[in-house]
């Protein structure tokens, strides 16, 4: 009778390991890899140098006038001059305080909210959804004590960092709602919301930033005068909730049956279900596309500029037609596709993380 | 509780589950047909049947997960209806364990085992914890309540699942082919707990293809084929002598 000897584990083969074994799997793994490899390569030393030259090593940085800009490469002098009208629009200066502050504290109320293991996140989330828009309304617009600045002064990165916030803060729960309608047994709340999604996936973001400036007002009674800022912000938050609500009910549908029969079956009521159960669940799944669509919000922004209003982009193209700064339109897009770049690839980042937070099962 | 949502007056104090000439349809598709059973309280009871019988579907109506078109369900002496209260009180009665085990896979199996209590039952964390600690001890995975169920074997995910239902404090458990979905090496100890939990005096109606199991713990065996009940008998004379043919033919397939 043979008696079995369990084999010992061995090491990997040296080739799979290491720098070549990682080079050879990802770089080299075949010839089409190979080729694709050595080609990436000689783009990349073909084009980043020139590419950095221009953007770094021959550009211009000190000075106040065109006339600094004498190196050939970029004119970063333009962005810096014009830097706080890219920033805060035609705010008043002595008052950017308030923008800064707003800002700031929103900052830290939502890094305390995102880094783990802060204390009371439960008020501090409170605080944030109750107690904050308060405050940034008194900062932005003006009230106590404070002297107002108009809606029509906002300009720059701000405006286009409160369409986007505001923009996001009523497009989740809005579309979280509309997606359980639309899955509801109920037909009212079921019709209204195929309704509502349907109507305004169906037309082009324009197209409603428009009739929400130029059409709404026709219909308004004379001395019902909303800002437009406020018009474009409930135009964007609506359109985006449609968009939301689709990629939500993905999420739900892609949930196993049982997972909602469990929570039945154990007593819970449908609420009680639906928020400790599935829409944990749910939304984990479509962290991917919750951000995406966050991140269209967040250039979708740009085009409150055909209603008038300044958001970073239009700031920055209104600059270019400045006749002591003509002819500097490739760094002021650089700057303000940085900028936007900055954002985007942040929201992605802290998503990715997201992702590997709330991941529970086997990792591989 | 008020008089009217007692039992009606015919019934046996003792009755733990009451069914009378159920019927239910999946659109055209009449999956329950005239369905009577009475169970007794502490009684445990097998339904079997060749799949696509109605076997599930009959307990899935015990706790409204399914909806039954005609006829009466008393659990508790309380009538299943559209009653939203009723269904709340019964399914706080009644414990599920489901054949994909169903654990939220969000949660660690301890706070698996607290959510209802403490949303249901509004127990205080702490409570809710000892207790789920306690039934994880029957269960013999004391060990595991900070993992989550993505980490744990078939076998371990199951008996999560009874000592999340146990939680609850049921007086009824309802099984819905608990193991099979287990490979064969993990069958053992679920079956074990749910042995266990049949020697302590649990109602309990199970729907399995263990025939071992039916016959060490059941009081009685219901065979069931094309949503009816063919025929029900205690498991010594069901497995050694049964009545109708199709049993016949069903037994000689599985044994």
């Amino acid at each position: 009778m043979s008696v079995h000897t369990p084999h010992p584990d061995l090491p990997p083969p040296s080739t799979s390991v290491g720098i070549i074994g990682w080079a050879r799997k990802n770089l080299f793994s075949s010839p089409l890899n190979s080729i694709l490899t050595l080609g990436a390569l000689y783009l990349v030393v073909r084009f980043l140098p020139p590419v950095i030259n221009w953007a770094i090593l021959d550009a211009n940085w000190a000075g106040s006038t065109r006339d600094a800009c004498t190196d050939g490469g970029a004119c970063w002098v333009f962005v810096k001059v014009r830097l706080t009208q890219f920033m805060f629009g035609f705010y008043p200066p002595d008052q950017y305080w308030r923008v800064i502050l707003a800002f700031g504290l929103l900052g830290v109320l939502i890094a305390w909210l995102l880094i783990e293991k802060t204390p009371k996140k439960s008020w501090v989330a409170a605080f944030t959804i109750l107690v904050y828009p308060i405050i940034a309304f008194v900062l932005f617009y003006g009230g106590l004590g404070l002297p107002v600045v108009e809606t029509n002064k906002w300009g720059g990165l701000m405006l286009t960092l409160i369409l986007a916030t505001i923009g996001m803060f009523f497009a989740l729960p809005f579309g979280i709602i509309l997606a359980l309608g639309r899955r509801s047994s109920m037909p009212i709340p079921r019709a209204l919301s195929v309704v509502f999604i349907e109507l305004w996936r169906g037309v082009p973001l324009i197209t409603v930033l428009f009739m929400s400036s130029v059409m709404l007002p026709l219909f308004m009674p004379e001395d019902l005068r909303i800002d437009k800022l406020v018009r474009a912000l409930v135009g964007i938050s609506l359109f985006q909730s449609a968009y939301m609500a689709e990629v939500i009910r993905g999420g739900l549908q892609a949930l196993p049956k049982g997972q909602s029969e469990a929570a039945d079956a154990l007593g819970l009521s449908y609420w009680q279900a639906m928020f400790l159960v599935i829409l944990p669940q749910a939304l984990k799944t479509v962290i991917p596309g919750i951000v995406n669509t966050f991140i269209e919000l967040f250039k979708d922004t740009t085009l409150v500029l055909i209603i008038g209003l300044m958001d970073l982009l239009s700031i920055v193209q209104s600059a270019f037609a400045d006749p002591k700064w003509l002819g500097f339109s490739v760094e002021g897009y650089v700057f303000a596709g940085l900028v936007y770049w900055i954002f985007c690839f942040s929201m992605s980042r802290y998503s990715q993380h997201l992702e590997r937070k709330l991941h529970t099962g086997h990792k591989r | 509780m008020t008089q009217a949502m007692t039992q009606p007056a015919t019934a046996e104090q003792d009755l733990a589950i009451e069914v009378k000439g159920m019927h239910k349809w999946y659109g055209d598709f009449h999956v329950l047909k005239d369905i009577n059973l009475n169970v007794k309280r502490r009684e445990r009871i097998i339904i079997c049947g060749p799949s696509g019988c109605g076997k599930s579907t009959l307990i899935r109506c015990l706790n409204r997960l399914e909806v039954h078109q005609r006829g009466e369900i008393w659990i508790d002496g309380i009538e299943l209806n559209d009653d939203l209260k009723h269904i709340e009180k019964i399914r706080r009665d009644i414990g599920m364990v489901f054949q994909q085990f169903n654990l939220f896979p969000h949660l660690t199996v301890m706070e698996n085992c607290c959510l209802a209590p403490i949303w249901v039952l509004k127990k205080p964390r702490r409570e809710a914890e000892e207790t789920a600690m306690h039934y994880l001890e029957r269960v013999k995975i004391p060990d595991q309540a900070d993992k989550y169920p993505g980490q744990l074997s078939g076998g371990q995910q199951q008996r999560v699942a009874i000592a999340r239902s146990l939680c609850m404090n049921p007086n009824i458990m309802l099984f819905d082919e608990p193991t099979s979905a287990l490979d064969p090496e993990m069958i053992k100890e679920v079956l074990d707990v749910m042995v266990d939990l049949a020697n302590e005096g649990m109602t309990m109606l199970c729907v399995t293809h263990e025939m071992g199991f039916a016959k060490t713990v059941a009081d009685r065996v219901i065979f069931m084929d094309s949503g009816e009940i063919i025929e029900e008998n205690d498991p010594e004379s069901f497995f050694s002598n049964p009545q109708s043919d199709r049993t016949k033919l069903f037994l000689s397939q599985i044994l």
